[in-house]
């Protein structure tokens, strides 16, 4: 089962069209928060852009934390997500120890999927789907 | 989504209190420039000074803006330190975007604060910061000391200014995001005088979208256009530093005080010699694939025992123009250098680079003396750059002070007002011909994105003063249109009308989208009847003498033509402005 990976990141510009097209096309609004992936500046001395996106923990723990299983364990790692089961508790979101898991100011989570519909947003290349290891 | 109503909120800092208002007029005015132009009507105080606490600093963005790629800009409006009318100032960086999560199509700042002050904002919070001690502080370490105390990080915009800005110079930009600037015109001097160290927009907030497919595919349609075709490639490959080597070439690049418009030097400081011998990465806008930002790296050696700090600078064509051929450094990491000492002090580029220009011919030619400037200056003579940019920046002497003010109130007190390259404001990096300074002398912005009139001055067009003219006031208003939605200029081929109206329908603004046309020709006057509310009359513009004396590859100015264009362009202005109607459509 295949993954996002933000494996180029170095190449990054910050444009946000990744965030953008996530919120867009998986959770049909605007903005760049409300996203699997988000940009951030990494600062220091990294100059450039990282990304805050789901690392298909297995198990992840924001799956275990999820009190309802509107978050549920994905093969191959990561989670699948139910919305109409979140009660918006926000246990997912400070399960996560990669701070992968925004929520929006109603409490709604967003987390990746990997589904890869913000790939080909990236004019350069910075992410891939790619299939599991072992 | 297109609303009935613009979401603008006022914030007072006098008083502390703020309001969210919904005011009319999206289908009439737009937004971003439109929008603009209306507010600062409506607010400003024409009869009072620049800097008295009730005229408005005013960010606005457009009906597209964060919906479409590369509608990545926000216009600033205000009343300029520079010439007490309206201006505007556009940029990009996170600044759009964080307007557009945050709720709001626009933000009027009124009043000026008791103490140094941070505003905060966001679609859930209007916060007033004492910030005694970022006073002082540059632009740079401003921005880095906000960033630690902030939250939001990669989703907020951070616009600040520098010592320039403390000192009301009518050269202080206000810095965003570091490497985008609202630079010119003096918007920074404007934050000093309301005691403003820093605007910080938090964009945490999120909008519908229409349904159904449409909007998405139109999306994917100029995304691609945006990035499959070469159409972009200019600006994200060498950026509009290439221009830097073509100007050269054609006798049309300012060096020394535009003393001469081509030079050997020129090897040095091209867009290829800063790609090749300097570029770290390329940045981008939010909202933009393009990443036309070009970040240059120096390092610079400060002890004998290979101890070296490095500087990480954004260079565009303009930066080198003038603080590379205008001040005659021909060595990438001066320019890179003296250009990191204009980001810190706050001032906007251009302007600096200009006057700085003119003070070491005034000081050259006698017209003002070392014991005045308290520093000798000398084309090519990086270390005196970059402490004089400080000097500039900090108003340190009288003679500085006055400079702060303007090359042409300098000019005016000293002297040497025929070498003084001011096209209403410092001249931007086009010896390009007739066209050019006339279209930035009188020009609603003075601006060289005002109208493409550098790029008419390098076509075969003849010398015909209706066809120049006719040019002129068309380009403008295709602008304008640009500008009210709020798009990158660079995106002017892929916008064209169709391509907006499209657009505007999909996202349920079909009356703006039949209306766009009309909305063209009002939004023109509106800005120019908002400039003569200030008092403006183009007829009173002079260009100097020493754009009489540039020679080009076309050779010498024909000083015939530059005037009669003068006249007929301040003309047609005069009647944009309505003669007095100032009220907005």
């Amino acid at each position: 089962m295949k993954h996002l990976v933000a494996s180029r990141m170095e190449r990054c510009i910050g444009c946000h069209s990744c965030s953008l097209a996530c919120a867009r096309l998986v959770h049909k609004c605007l903005s760049w928060e409300n996203a699997g992936i988000r940009i951030q500046s990494s600062g220091g001395l990294s100059t450039g852009f990282t990304a805050k996106l789901c690392l298909v923990c297995d198990p992840a723990p924001c799956a275990a934390a999820c009190p309802t299983g509107s978050l549920k364990q994905r093969k191959g790692g990561g989670v699948t997500q139910n919305k109409k089961l979140c009660i918006q508790c926000g246990k997912c979101a400070a399960a996560c120890p990669v701070d992968a898991i925004a929520q929006d100011r109603q409490g709604n989570p967003y987390v990746c999927i990997h589904c890869g519909s913000c790939v080909e947003f990236c004019p350069h290349d910075c992410l891939e789907m790619r299939e599991a290891e072992g | 989504m297109i609303t009935e109503n613009f979401r603008i909120l006022e914030v007072n800092l006098s008083t502390e209190r703020s309001a969210i208002k919904n005011v009319p007029g999206v289908e009439t005015v737009l937004g971003g420039s439109g929008l603009a132009a209306k507010l600062h009507l409506e607010y400003s105080r024409p009869g009072l000074a620049w800097d008295d606490p009730s005229q408005p600093l005013i960010f606005a963005i457009g009906p597209l803006t964060g919906f479409f790629p590369l509608m990545s800009k926000t216009v600033c409006a205000f009343t300029s330190p520079l010439h007490g009318q309206y201006a505007e100032s556009h940029a990009g960086a996170r600044s759009a975007l964080a307007l557009r999560f945050a709720g709001i199509d626009a933000l009027v700042v009124i009043g000026k604060a008791e103490r140094p002050t941070v505003l905060h904002l966001g679609a859930n919070v209007i916060e007033f910061m004492e910030a005694g001690y970022l006073w002082g502080k540059d632009a740079l370490t401003t921005g880095k000391l906000l960033r630690r105390i902030l939250k939001g990080s990669g989703h907020r915009t951070i616009m600040r200014i520098g010592p320039a800005g403390e000192n009301k110079s009518a050269m202080a930009c206000i810095n965003v995001d570091t490497y985008r600037h609202f630079g010119r015109l003096g918007g920074g001097g404007v934050m000093g005088a309301k005691n403003l160290k820093a605007i910080a927009i938090e964009g945490n907030n999120a909008l519908e979208l229409p349904a159904g497919k449409e909007y998405a595919n139109l999306f994917v349609d100029i995304y691609r256009k945006l990035t499959d075709t070469d159409m972009m490639r200019k600006y994200h490959n060498l950026g509009t530093a290439s221009n830097l080597e073509a100007l050269n070439e054609l006798k049309a690049l300012p060096w020394r005080n535009l003393q001469a418009t081509s030079d050997p030097g020129i090897e040095g400081i091209t867009g290829e010699r800063f790609a090749d011998d300097t570029l770290l990465r390329n940045a981008a806008c939010a909202g933009c694939p393009v990443g036309c930002i070009h970040i240059g790296f120096v390092r610079e050696k400060f002890h004998k025992d290979n101890q070296y700090l490095y500087r990480q600078v954004g260079y565009d064509y303009e930066p080198i123009f003038a603080t590379g051929s205008m001040l005659g450094l021909t060595h990438a990491p001066d320019v890179l250098t003296v250009m990191d000492e204009v980001e810190k002090a706050g001032l906007d580029v251009m302007s600096g680079g200009v006057a700085l220009a003119w003070a070491t011919e005034a000081l050259e030619k006698g017209v003002v003396t070392q014991e005045q400037t308290g520093i000798d200056l000398r084309f090519g003579d990086a270390q005196g750059y970059m402490r004089a940019v400080h000097m500039l920046g900090g108003a340190v002497n009288d003679f500085w002070r006055t400079l702060a003010g303007g090359t042409t109130a300098a000019a005016a007190r000293y002297g040497g007002g025929d070498f003084a390259c001011v096209l209403g404001q410092e001249m931007a990096g086009y010896a390009t011909g007739e066209v050019f300074y006339v279209a930035q002398g009188l020009g609603l912005r003075h601006s060289h994105l005002d109208t493409g009139a550098y790029t008419y001055d390098q076509s075969k067009a003849p010398k015909d003063v209706d066809k120049a003219l006719a040019f002129l006031l068309e380009d403008e208003r295709e602008r304008v249109i640009l500008t009210s939605m709020v798009a990158c200029l660079f995106a002017r081929k892929v916008y064209d009308p169709e391509t907006l109206r499209q657009c505007l329908t999909v996202l349920g603004g079909q009356a703006l989208a039949d209306g766009l046309d009309d909305a063209a020709a009002r939004i023109q006057k509106l800005r120019w009847q908002a400039r003569a509310a200030g008092g403006y009359d183009p007829m009173n513009v002079r260009i100097p003498k020493r754009f009489l004396e540039v020679e080009t590859w076309k050779g010498r100015t024909d000083p015939q033509y530059l005037e009669e264009l003068r006249l007929a362009y301040a003309g047609a202005i005069r009647e944009m402005c309505g003669q007095g109607d100032v009220k907005p459509a």
